[in-house]
């Protein structure tokens, strides 16, 4: 708290991004959030952003309107404030700076977090997820596979995790040789076992091969990996870099393996840039798509100079061809890239969704991300910026995956069992530092931190509002004609994903949400099941027993019903992304006060200042309650309270 | 009959048919006088018939004595014929070349198609100018129906009856004529019923470069006004295509003799660059390139997405001068069919619930395209494909409805009809069965007695199967104004008509079905808990 100079400042005006209109309220910043509360009386939005989110405050230059505050968050919200007063700005934007850059991980929100929860209730959460079953369910350990303890104190690789699996032949010294030639100790390990034919998915980071180093035990890893497929002679090897950069990694005595050292692989690199790239790309995108009164031509142009459809194309590429190897080819393959904790990671848990219906579910696309993200050491702490560190480690290589999926689950409606919301909510919390399972960077160092001691689950939360992420258009029996996606990476077919860049800009949005209403349907369809079970019995009862006076009145039509079911949870009352949803509703309400004849736009709000172009009309904030705006923060923040 | 001095070769056997999504078929080739027809004679395998009017280009290629024709159909489908033999190949071909480039109206397929299903209601009929006045009378009296246009002469494009101010004569109305492009007098368009403010289009005024003013044309438009309002024109051109123009005596109103009525110029491109952007939109939909960076510049430089906004914007516009600034307003480009009915017909669309039901759309369709001149024959004559010279071509009606799925996708649960409806009029005004598109303007069709000689589309369109094909599971009505979001980011390229034959929609197809599946669910169970609860309240009532 000693941070927070000034908790309070009134009368900030809160500017649209993309229209004229503002807002003016009072700012409140907590140890928590800042928070935004709109002083209209009757229509009070209130903007809850939690500290980690933010990204990076900026003060320009003072106006006559007062001092510019701008903040652009992790989570893609960018909000404007104009202070009145020069001094409250500065309060507000040093006591920001020092709030958003914690030194250690204590300072996070996940170890002052805490949900109306038993402890029990929390330690179950942390039980939802084990890989040790994951890997039985694959099938491992078996004749060619099993697991070994070599890294049980985290000796031979500190950023992998405990329990390796690897093929029955690598013998401990081949391992221990082989992840001495391997950048940062990563060997190579299983991560994905295609059962039927039986062909394996590893993973490990680039050898120290330099111009012409070589490692006998690495290279019999090598071998080993390819005897435990009797499906095929050769192992892939596939190099997700693109081969420009993995030979200047040669000059640092990195590199890639050669083709004449290592018998029966084929080596093939892929071409994903690396995270800097990506970094700036997206930077890019996210500065084209933020200009105001954007043409068409400068959006489109802007998409393609930002080059992000391109990356997101590579790497759909790369996990394409890691698919069919493995099942149509039946070879194994070893996936790297320099480190093995990004680019492999994208590739090998976009190819495991591709190739296994399981990962496409809930449960096993959380299961997913646990083991080749999590687990395998991808970067959270570094990549997302959790503590003040090193900028150039910043990177939305999680993003960018989850981006991925998107686009999967766009060409394939009915293969995912879970919806957008839940690649949003998941992107939320990776950045939020609300729950401990994304702090840190390896497994090693939570263990350190007792994350699973003193903090909570991500996925038991999401799992407790499950059917908010339920995609409709699921089919059960997809995953047995389609057991692996064919996804179409023509260029026509990658979209722009708005609803995750845009999230917070509302204007932007569908004003009806088909998922919500289809969803919301679908809950009113099993509680009028239960309703109609309960009917029936009652009314077979009726014709025994005198009746009893009946507690519930009939509805009086089917609107007052379907009221009725609307499921009462955070997420589809509170938009985030999903302020369309939240719109419909009013849309609905207000076409039935519109019949009484005091008609309303959908926009609400005065038309009185008149633009010359259109565009300016938009972004009206409506007149009424807008809990469009009141994000998910807000019902965190209520349960600490 | 005159068909079979062009068909050399009527029938060829063994080719083979390769199209999209759907299994190669092999068998006999024969050509009509309307079709090319491809049957492999088995029960089970699809036929092909294709309307020699729906081909919009053919390309030959020999390898050896086998032949292939690609046929570049106008819904951008395209299909491939392996026709074994030179000879007949070459006569398939050119065959195909004349008949689907006929030019006399008179040969065209509506007017030899009789329909297979009973005609429960004529389209013909269905939507009279005297109809739909009667829905204005009911809300105002400020109008009259006038039919000075009786015999199409004081201008040829109008319909014979049009709405006019009540108290303006039919002699104003030809003075007025006289000055306006194509004699189109400004005329109601829409009525706003919440303010009693209209919308009203012409062809541009013809002042010429020096000045030229008409005292009726004034008395006119401004007869549309209230006492002490003020009114806004909407020029679907920028400023300096206006000023252009009055070196070809046509022109703007100025501010002088206008003094009532503000002036908005837009910029909504004419025909000709149009139809030069769907033709480099199709190329790039249709380029198999994996670069990325190609396609979004390809894509960049159709400015499909371009038109799109700048129709749109400038329909939202018009609609927010009249529904926020309570203004009525004047819409007109150059001739006043093309753009300035995107304009008008799109800001209906935006505030009136009525017009996004299937009914009330046909309405629209008819009022504001058919009735209102558009020349579909002309625009519609070509597509993306061809390699002839383009005349009058352009997909000034296909950006219409390319403007409407975005506001369906906008507002999804909004609108009466699904996107296939939207689809299928693109199909129709291209080639058709049906007579309903021909011609260029009403007084073309009732020259050819279309209405006795052919069958509507509307009389296909609104039988019950068809109605339920069309309609959209998830309409509840909304009987608000709709404004929806002209940003690029919010604008989508439309899948259904332009990706259409790049990818089987089976998936999506399925994923709807779900849909449509929970819904009716929805309403079954809700009926059966009503019932159950009236039985239940019966029962409790008897005791």
């Amino acid at each position: 708290m000693e941070h927070i100079r000034t908790p309070k400042v009134e009368q900030v005006r809160l500017l649209d991004r993309f229209s004229n209109k503002s807002a003016s309220g009072t700012l409140h910043l907590t140890a928590t959030h800042l928070i935004f509360v709109e002083s209209n009386a009757d229509a009070a939005q209130e903007i809850w952003i939690l500290h980690h989110h933010i990204g990076s405050v900026e003060k320009l230059s003072l106006t006559t309107s007062g001092c510019p505050l701008v903040i652009q968050c992790r989570n893609f919200r960018v909000v404007h404030f104009v202070v009145q007063r020069e001094r409250d700005c500065h309060d507000i934007y040093s006591s920001l700076l020092r709030l958003l850059r914690p030194v250690s991980y204590e300072e996070l929100y996940a170890f002052s977090y805490n949900p109306k929860q038993n402890e029990q209730q929390r330690e179950e959460g942390w039980q939802l997820i084990d890989l040790g079953a994951e890997f039985e369910r694959m099938g491992v350990p078996c004749d060619q596979w099993q697991l070994t303890d070599v890294n049980r104190n985290y000796k031979i690789c500190e950023t992998y995790p405990r329990d390796l699996y690897v093929p029955i032949t690598a013998s401990k010294p081949i391992i221990v040789g082989s992840s001495k030639f391997r950048s940062k100790g990563r060997f190579p390990v299983l991560t994905y076992f295609y059962q039927e034919k039986k062909a394996a998915v590893c993973r490990c980071s680039q050898p120290l091969s330099g111009f012409s180093a070589r490692c006998l035990e690495d290279e019999s890893m090598l071998q080993a990996i390819s005897k435990a497929n009797h499906n095929s002679r050769f192992v892939y090897v596939m190099d997700t870099r693109p081969k420009l950069n993995a030979m200047a990694n040669r000059a640092a005595g990195k590199g890639y393996e050669n083709e004449d050292n290592y018998s029966n692989i084929r080596f093939q690199f892929v071409g994903i840039e690396n995270i800097h790239v990506m970094r700036t790309s997206l930077q890019k995108l996210l500065e084209v798509v933020g200009t105001r009164s954007l043409s068409v031509n400068d959006y489109l142009l802007g998409l393609e100079s930002s080059g992000w459809l391109r990356h997101v194309k590579a790497v759909l590429d790369a996990a394409i061809f890691l698919t069919k190897a493995v099942t149509v080819e039946g070879a194994s393959v070893l996936v790297h890239c320099s480190d093995g904790w990004d680019r492999t990671a994208q590739v090998c848990s976009l190819g495991a969704l591709l190739m296994d219906p399981y990962y496409r579910t809930i449960n096993g696309f959380m299961v997913l991300i646990e083991k080749d993200w999590i687990s395998f050491g991808h970067k959270f702490a570094d990549r997302c910026d959790q503590l003040d560190g090193d900028p150039k480690e910043v990177s939305p290589v999680f993003t960018q995956f989850l981006e991925c999926v998107w686009q999967l689950t766009e060409q394939f409606p009915q293969a995912f069992e879970f919806n957008e919301w839940l690649l949003l909510q998941i992107h939320e919390h990776v950045h939020s530092c609300q729950y401990g399972n994304f702090l840190a960077n390896n497994q090693r160092q939570r263990e350190e931190l007792q994350l699973k001691d003193r903090t909570h689950s991500l996925w038991a939360f999401l799992l407790s509002e499950g059917q908010n992420y339920l995609n409709p258009a699921f089919c059960h029996t997809y995953a047995e004609t389609h057991p692996v996606l064919e996804p179409s990476t023509l260029p026509c077919h990658l979209k722009f994903w708005r609803n995750m860049y845009h999230q917070f800009d509302r204007s932007m949005h569908p004003r009806q949400s088909v998922l919500k209403n289809v969803l919301t349907l679908k809950e009113s369809n099993r509680q009028l099941e239960d309703t109609i079970m309960k009917l029936e019995a009652r009314l077979q009862k009726h014709g025994i027993s005198p009746p009893t006076p009946d507690p519930q009145a009939p509805p009086k039509d089917q609107r007052t019903l379907l009221n009725h079911t609307r499921p009462h949870s955070l997420i589809l009352a509170a938009p985030l992304s999903l302020k369309e949803a939240q719109h419909q509703e009013e849309v609905g309400e207000e076409a039935k006060k519109c019949c009484s004849d005091t008609e309303r736009t959908v926009e609400g709000s005065s038309g009185s200042e008149r633009k010359e172009s259109y565009g300016d009309l938009q972004g009206t904030y409506g007149a009424k309650v807008e809990p469009a705006v009141v994000s998910l923060e807000f019902g965190v923040a209520r349960m600490t309270c | 009959m005159e068909f079979a001095e062009l068909i050399k070769t009527p029938r060829v056997d063994g080719v083979v048919l390769r199209r999209p999504f759907l299994p190669t078929v092999e068998g006999t080739l024969c050509l009509t006088g309307h079709h090319l027809i491809l049957s492999s004679r088995q029960d089970n395998t699809e036929e092909l018939w294709l309307l020699h009017a729906n081909i919009d280009a053919i390309e030959k290629r020999f390898v050896g004595s086998l032949g292939t024709i690609i046929v570049k159909c106008k819904d951008l489908r395209v299909i491939q014929l392996d026709i074994p033999g030179m000879e007949e190949c070459l006569n398939i071909a050119s065959s195909i070349e004349v008949l689907s480039t006929l030019d006399s109206v008179s040969l065209m397929y509506p007017l030899f198609y009789r329909p297979m299903f009973q005609v429960i209601e004529d389209g013909w009929k269905s939507f009279l100018p005297e109809d739909a006045f009667k829905d204005l009378e009911s809300m105002t009296e400020e109008w009259r129906l006038s039919d000075v246009n009786k015999d199409y002469s004081v201008c040829s494009s109008y319909p014979p009856l049009v709405a006019v101010p009540k108290d303006v004569d039919d002699d104003t109305l030809r003075k007025a004529a006289a000055f306006r492009h194509g004699g189109r007098f400004p005329v109601l368009s829409y009525y706003h019923k919440k303010n009693g403010m209209v919308m009203m289009r012409s062809g541009q005024p013809l002042t010429g470069t020096n000045g030229r003013r008409c005292k009726e044309d004034e008395k006119l438009i401004n007869a549309t006004l209230r006492a002490g309002k003020r009114g806004y024109i909407i020029d679907t051109r920028t400023v300096s295509v206006a000023q252009q123009a009055k070196a070809r005596g046509g022109g703007f109103e100025s501010e002088a003799n206008y003094p009532q009525w503000r002036r908005i110029h837009k910029a909504i491109e004419r025909s000709s660059i149009l139809q030069e952007s769907l033709i480099k939109l199709v190329e790039a939909c249709n380029d198999q390139s994996h670069s990325m960076d190609r396609w979004l510049s390809k894509l960049e430089a159709s400015n499909w997405q371009t038109h799109v906004k700048e129709i749109l914007t400038t329909a939202c516009l018009a609609a927010q001068c009249i529904d926020r600034e309570g203004a009525s307003v004047l819409v007109h480009g150059t001739e006043g069919t093309d753009s300035t009915l995107q304009v008008t017909s799109l800001a209906q669309i935006i505030l009136d619930p009525a017009c996004r039901t299937i009914q009330g759309f046909q309405a629209l369709v008819e009022r504001e395209w058919l009735q209102a001149g558009h020349p579909f024959q002309q625009r519609c004559s070509q597509s993306a494909y061809s390699n002839s010279k383009p005349r009058c071509e352009a997909p000034v009606f296909l950006l219409f409805l390319d403007c409407v799925w975005q506001i369906l996708r906008q507002f999804p649960c909004s609108f009466q009809f699904s996107q296939h409806f939207l689809v299928l009029l693109f199909e129709h005004t291209y080639a058709s069965q049906f007579g309903t598109f021909m011609g260029n303007s009403a007084s073309e069709r009732s020259k050819l007695n279309l209405s006795q000689k052919t069958v509507s589309l509307w009389s296909w369109v609104n039988r019950p199967q068809e109605v339920e094909r069309l309609s959209n599971p998830l309409y509840e009505a909304n009987c608000l104004v709709i404004w929806p979001s002209v940003a690029p980011q919010s604008l989508l390229l439309w899948e259904g008509v332009f990706l259409r034959w790049k990818r089987s929609s089976r998936c999506l197809d399925e994923a709807y079905d779900e849909m449509v599946h929970i819904i009716q669910y929805n309403k079954e169970l809700q009926n059966k808990v009503n019932n159950l609860r009236r039985q239940l309240g019966a029962g409790e009532q008897e005791d």
